[in-house]
């Protein structure tokens, strides 16, 4: 190899004379030794997260085109139940008796079959249609049944000396067979779900919906953190005790500080009511959340309530890194206060505030709990993810849910993409 | 802007705006004290303030002091002042009413106009008493919106219905009910099981805890120290995992969970609750890792240390406050997961607290003891939250975006 700062390279050289050192390109054993060793510490995670949210996500995709219901998550079944029926002693002639249903009232099933031992001291009589006996074993096919199937088997049975008295026909269960199809594994695709969830109004509404919480929700909480932090940036008796209580709403479980709004708000019973009548400021009692499109704004306004905390802290932190000295500075320079927010605290603060807005637009997007707690998707507060639990569980369909989480997913990605274009220019977080 | 800068225009301008201020938090803080309705007249509170403002801008003594605080509270007292007490408030509570609004009004505005001068003013004395209205609005303001909700949990707890129903407004709690105060916790937990809803929860979250730590410290290692390819785009992959959104992932897991019969056991909550604490974990402790000298690491391997060893001996002894906050922060979030457990558990008997107290939002059940049951899951957390503070908020400012 040539050393390429020679003056006396032949100009002629090959380009594979004038190539640089073999630089360490990390494909040596130690360098190969060290990757295996990440892969190797990062393989638990990397398996148990693709487990539960790589598997997930690709199935939402799968759902979102069948026709599945809630009430399909259950497979159809073969029920069975077998008695013996006015056989108790030798001699007796009675019946020996199946009773057999789909548990599925709409879904076929396929391959249907039973048998079972032939009970001892047992003559059976005529079989019915679809039984044979075999070997000493009882064997009926009913091939593919319908939704709904019922049927009852009596097989005439007369007791032989041999009858042990006391026989029970239940102890020998009988071997069945049934296969049913799921919708979730076979080939059915419809396109149904998401012609169902784009239909007009109603999904216009649930984006409206979206956008304001998400937007004004996000924009609420950093000013709100904004301003707390602004409070809190110089250090006085009792501004840890201070900085604790403003935490609360964050740190708090979400359920409990929703029902807390929702009694402090209650029509009937609520002191922001009682208070709001004895003031003056209006005659009868307003339903907070559940009239539009005051509902919407209250779940905006709980949002920006809990949420705030974060923004502040994390402004806080980055307030408390501006040196000093910058101040002092600007104070020289006869800056006023107000001055020195605008040009100094403000440019300083842009980079936080812009990672701090994307981070919290789309958890804002993504949150379920509060509104699900505070209203429940109705009076106009149905975001795209209450919409996902509305069409699975409270409209049973499943289908239409996932196809609801795949247009949230679509507008995750392109939220990830503008963030990660951004985060990249930024440090600190 | 200079006219706004004028002594007297400034005065009166903050003047005006700190009494509708103070007007609607006296009226406030007096109605939920008393029980008693007391309402803010803010055109009062606008005039009077800004006649108050230009006088205490010209001295804060006893003379000047007298000169605003009497007639405050004379008109407070007559029903014309910046807060009405109700008709039913008696002449001695409208006293103290009075008193109260004349000193508030005292408290906040001669501190705040100090430093301005009648005259025309320059910017900086002008501004910093804007800012101290700010200020004092601020506190006013961030501490009411927090603490009410708190309150409102607190009290209901310890009410019962009517009590409830009959006064809405009073924010007192009836200490001399004594051990009847506490009836809605003994049936929660005697009869409702909250004890060991707390139990579930408590072991619940502790082995979240242990679980994420067991994945989150080898990969956080992995991804801060070692050199492997793939490894920015893993750190990124991390942070978009972080983001999809757990109502997406929960159908899924719902119907995955029904169809091998994982729902309502306690395997497969801890199965799903690490998975969501992981990601942040790892992302807080590969931040925390990077920071830590590489030099002492290179030479425990100079010394005959494998890697494994180092971590153990080197580095996680030193990075016991990220542990620590790490551990703090996935709690928090296994101790306050609604959603999954809310779907997951059906049987009574495995609920967690917020599982549980999402059963107590029926119909049936009174109030109070849907409140008890907020007052039980809250308190533990606010507990831990208030005793190690300083690791918590590390925890939540290194990496807590998430909500």
């Amino acid at each position: 190899m040539t050393d390429r700062s020679a003056p006396d390279a032949p100009v002629s050289a090959t380009p594979a004379d004038v190539a640089p050192p073999a630089a360490p390109t990390g494909r040596g054993p130690l360098a190969r030794g060290e990757a295996r060793l990440a892969w190797g510490l990062l393989l638990p995670t990397i398996l148990i997260v693709s487990g539960v949210v790589i598997l997930p996500l690709l199935a939402i995709f799968w759902i979102s085109v069948k026709p599945v219901q809630l009430s399909d998550l259950r497979a159809p079944e073969l029920v069975l139940r077998e008695d013996l029926r006015r056989i108790d002693a030798p001699g007796d002639a009675g019946t020996w008796r199946f009773r057999l249903r789909n548990s599925s009232p709409d879904r076929e099933l396929r391959d249907v079959s039973l048998t079972d031992v032939l009970p001892p001291g047992l003559a059976l009589g005529d079989l019915p249609e679809p039984c044979a006996v075999e070997a000493g074993r009882l064997s009926c096919a009913f091939g593919d049944v319908p939704g709904g199937w019922r049927e009852t088997l009596e097989i005439p049975a007369t007791a032989t000396d041999a009858f042990v008295l006391g026989l029970r026909v239940q102890d020998s269960a009988p071997a069945t067979t049934a296969s049913a199809s799921s919708v979730l594994t076979d080939g059915t695709f419809t396109l149904a779900n998401f012609a169902r969830i784009f239909d007009g109004r109603e999904f216009l509404d649930v984006l409206y919906a979206t956008a304001f919480y998400t937007v004004v929700g996000t924009v609420g909480a950093i000013a709100m953190g904004l301003f707390a932090a602004l409070l809190l940036d110089k250090s006085f008796r009792g501004q840890g005790l201070l900085r604790g209580l403003y935490l609360f709403p964050y740190v708090a479980p979400v359920i409990a500080v929703a029902f807390a709004w929702i009694i402090l708000f209650d029509p009937f019973s609520g002191s922001a009511n009682a208070l709001l009548i004895r003031m003056g400021v209006t005659t009868e009692a307003i339903n907070f959340f559940g009239e539009r499109p005051l509902a919407l704004i209250m779940v905006t306004v709980f949002e920006i309530w809990r949420y705030f905390p974060l923004s502040f802290l994390f402004i806080l932190a980055r307030m408390q890194s501006i040196p000093q000295d910058m101040y002092e500075a600007a104070d020289m320079d006869g800056a006023s206060p107000f001055q020195q927010f605008a040009w100094l605290s403000l440019p300083q603060l842009l980079g936080i505030l812009s990672v701090l807005f994307l981070l919290r637009f789309i958890w804002t997007f993504n949150k379920f709990d509060d509104i699900f707690l505070l209203t429940g998707g109705s009076a106009g507060t149905r975001t795209l993810t209450v919409n996902v639990y509305e069409q699975a569980f409270a409209i049973s369909n499943i289908g239409a849910g996932a196809a609801v989480a795949v247009v949230i997913f679509a507008c995750l990605l392109a939220f990830s993409a503008l963030f990660f274009r951004f985060i990249s220019r930024e440090e600190g977080l | 802007m200079s006219v706004l800068r004028r002594g007297d225009v400034a005065a009166a301008l903050l003047g005006a705006a700190w009494m509708a201020v103070l007007a609607v938090t006296v009226a406030v803080a007096l109605s939920f004290a008393t029980g008693a309705a007391c309402r803010p007249v803010l055109w009062l509170a606008l005039l009077i303030g800004a006649a108050a403002g230009p006088v205490l801008l010209r001295g804060t003594g006893f003379w000047p002091s007298f000169a605003v605080g009497l007639p405050i509270g004379l008109l407070t007292v007559l029903g014309l002042g910046p807060v009405a007490p109700g008709p039913e408030v008696g002449p001695i509570a409208r006293t103290i009413v009075g008193v109260v609004v004349a000193v508030a009004a005292w408290a906040a505005l001669a501190p705040t106009l100090r430093g301005l001068a009648p005259g025309p003013n320059d910017r900086h004395p002008f501004e910093a008493s804007v800012i101290r209205f700010l200020t004092g609005f601020g506190y006013i303001f961030f501490t009411a919106i927090v603490a009410i909700p708190f309150w409102v949990m607190l009290m209901t707890s310890f009410k019962t219905r009517a009590e409830q129903v009959a006064n809405p407004l009073d924010f007192g709690i009836d200490l001399s009910k004594g051990r009847d105060l506490f009836r809605s916790y003994e049936e929660l937990f005697t009869q409702f099981d909250f004890g060991l809803y707390l139990l579930n929860s408590f072991g619940i979250s502790v082995v979240t805890v242990l679980v994420t730590l067991l994945f989150a410290i080898p990969g956080a290692y992995a991804v801060a120290r070692l050199r492997f390819k793939g490894q920015a785009a893993f750190s990124r992959g991390i942070l978009l995992i972080y983001m999809v959104p757990m109502i997406v992932l929960a159908l899924p897991i719902y119907i995955a969970f029904s169809v091998t019969g994982l729902r309502n056991t306690y395997v497969g909550i801890l199965l799903i609750y690490p998975v969501t604490t992981i990601p942040v974990a790892l992302y807080m402790l590969q931040g925390y890792f990077r920071g830590l000298p590489a030099e002492v690491e290179e030479a425990g391997l100079m010394d005959g240390l494998s890697r494994l060893a180092v971590i153990w001996k080197i580095t996680l002894p030193l990075s016991l406050p990220a542990l620590a906050s790490v551990s703090l922060y996935v709690f928090m979030i296994a101790w306050n997961e609604f959603l999954l457990a809310f779907m997951l558990l059906d049987d009574p008997s495995k609920f967690t607290l917020t599982r549980g107290i999402a059963a107590l939002n029926s119909s049936e059940i009174p109030r109070q003891h849907l409140m008890a049951g907020s007052v039980i899951a809250t308190v533990p957390i606010m507990a831990l939250f208030l005793g190690l503070e300083r690791f918590m908020t590390k925890g939540l400012a290194a990496g807590s975006v998430k909500g």
